[in-house]
């Protein structure tokens, strides 16, 4: 089956931005998201270690042990640049003040429930900051593949993993398309090239409403 | 001014351990953690700690010298997977593990400091962080009620000191250094450089001498956990 890249599902994802936004991205391919910010939209992204205005990584040779992004990887800062601690910086998460976060998912379900931190049995890591995030910020949009390796959808009618949190969900992007979360279950919003929506409703549980 | 001042992060340290406390650290993966204090806790060697704090170091580093030595009985934090140390001994039932999401850790760090008991948070409603907790609805929505922390010490790692114990932290740093410093009863704060009085702007000071009982002065690794960079383009 054809659809998006890793690549392309950060570049469709970054449509989602609007000018002026306060984002923050997850780990992974939302981080990629940071590559493919549409001209002529300015938006300043957040990690949640302590810091608005994250800059690209450091050219060799320039980085800094003191500044680094959420996923623990050495970054820069930009002209407008602002450090915090964490209590601030998860006020602003929890007060509303991040008009996006784009994160990973492992299940998401039609109610827009989200588990993207733990699997029972499996080493357990913790769920870092994306509990705050998912249940602070204006809009949740999810990236992720739609099938797990055996072929199995992982947009489904309920989650089966724990919850990072309950309704949360805004939108789903996707290696074969975009859906929207609302009443009743799912709604399709685009279909990634060369998948048809009979594709895209195969490879979904959740139900899909018109 | 400058009694605030030791030599050593052991003699910082001096009366202030004891078995079975309850230690809130600052530093978020390996930047801006109080590698000194944490060392001169391990060689004090004192035991069943539980210890507050975003991350548990790696292997050999960081917080991760004191689970080497077993001295930590629980962990309270958000993320751990750096530590293969802190993942076996966990497995095997040796360490317990409260997770806390990392805001709410933040906050219940900020709480405690700040003489609010408890607090109510959407973080977490509908999850197992819920589990058992109070909940409330306030306009319309759930709430969670989390506890804010009070820890009988507070180790911490700020950029500069002035003697009276004033702190200004560098970048990404600063991070849960602030709120874990608040929440000690005692606060110990390693920092880089201590400047003379006066050498800190008032209006940039980051945490007043208020809330730092010691300060020692010292070399710092500084170690980088993820070494990410990018190529220069051919001019």
């Amino acid at each position: 089956m054809a659809g998006w890249d890793r690549n392309q599902m950060a570049a469709r994802a970054a449509l989602e931005l609007q000018d002026g936004w306060y984002v923050n991205l997850g780990i992974g391919i939302p981080t990629l998201v940071a590559n493919y910010i549409p001209e002529g939209i300015e938006v300043t992204l957040q990690s949640e270690n302590g810091m608005l205005g994250m800059g690209p990584f450091p050219f060799e040779g320039e980085e800094d042990a003191d500044l680094i992004n959420a996923g623990k990887q050495t970054i820069t800062e930009l002209p407008q640049t602002a450090f915090f601690d964490s209590a601030t910086s998860f006020a602003m998460i929890r007060g509303g003040k991040i008009a996006m976060a784009i994160l990973g998912a492992m299940e998401v379900d039609e109610n827009g429930d989200l588990a993207n931190w733990m699997i029972p049995g499996k080493l357990v890591k913790g769920m870092g900051g994306a509990m705050d995030l998912v249940a602070g910020v204006g809009r949740v949009v999810v990236v992720m593949d739609h099938t797990n390796k055996a072929g199995e959808s992982k947009v489904l009618k309920a989650c089966t993993l724990p919850l990072t949190g309950k309704a949360v969900v805004d939108r789903i992007i996707s290696n074969l398309g975009v859906l929207d979360v609302v009443p009743g279950g799912l709604r399709i919003v685009e279909t990634a090239p060369g998948i048809s929506e009979a594709d895209l409703r195969a490879a979904t549980e959740a139900t899909i409403v018109a | 001014m400058g009694k605030k001042i030791h030599a050593t992060a052991a003699e910082a340290l001096d009366g202030h351990l004891k078995d079975g406390m309850l230690i809130a650290a600052g530093g978020f993966g390996l930047c801006g953690i109080p590698e000194l204090l944490i060392a001169a806790i391990r060689d004090a060697g004192t035991k069943n700690l539980t210890v507050a704090s975003n991350n548990a170091g790696v292997d050999g580093f960081g917080l991760g010298q004191l689970l080497e030595t077993r001295q930590v009985k629980k962990m309270i934090s958000s993320y751990v997977g750096e530590n293969a140390e802190f993942m076996r001994q966990y497995l095997s039932g040796e360490l317990e593990l409260e997770f806390n999401p990392q805001g709410t850790l933040a906050e219940r760090m900020r709480a405690g400091g700040a003489g609010i008991p408890g607090f109510y948070t959407k973080t977490g409603v509908g999850t197992v962080i819920a589990d058992g907790k109070e909940h409330h609805d306030f306009d319309g929505q759930t709430y969670i009620l989390e506890r804010g922390i009070v820890a009988d010490l507070a180790i911490v790692k700020a950029w500069k000191a002035d003697p009276s114990g004033n702190l200004v932290f560098r970048k990404t740093a600063r991070n849960f250094n602030v709120p874990a410093a608040t929440c000690g009863k005692i606060c110990i704060a390693e920092v880089e450089e201590i400047v003379p009085l006066g050498a800190l702007d008032p209006d940039a000071i980051h945490l007043p001498g208020i809330y730092v009982t010691k300060i020692v002065q010292g070399q710092h690794e500084k170690r980088i956990e993820q070494r990410t960079v990018r190529k220069r383009e051919a001019v």
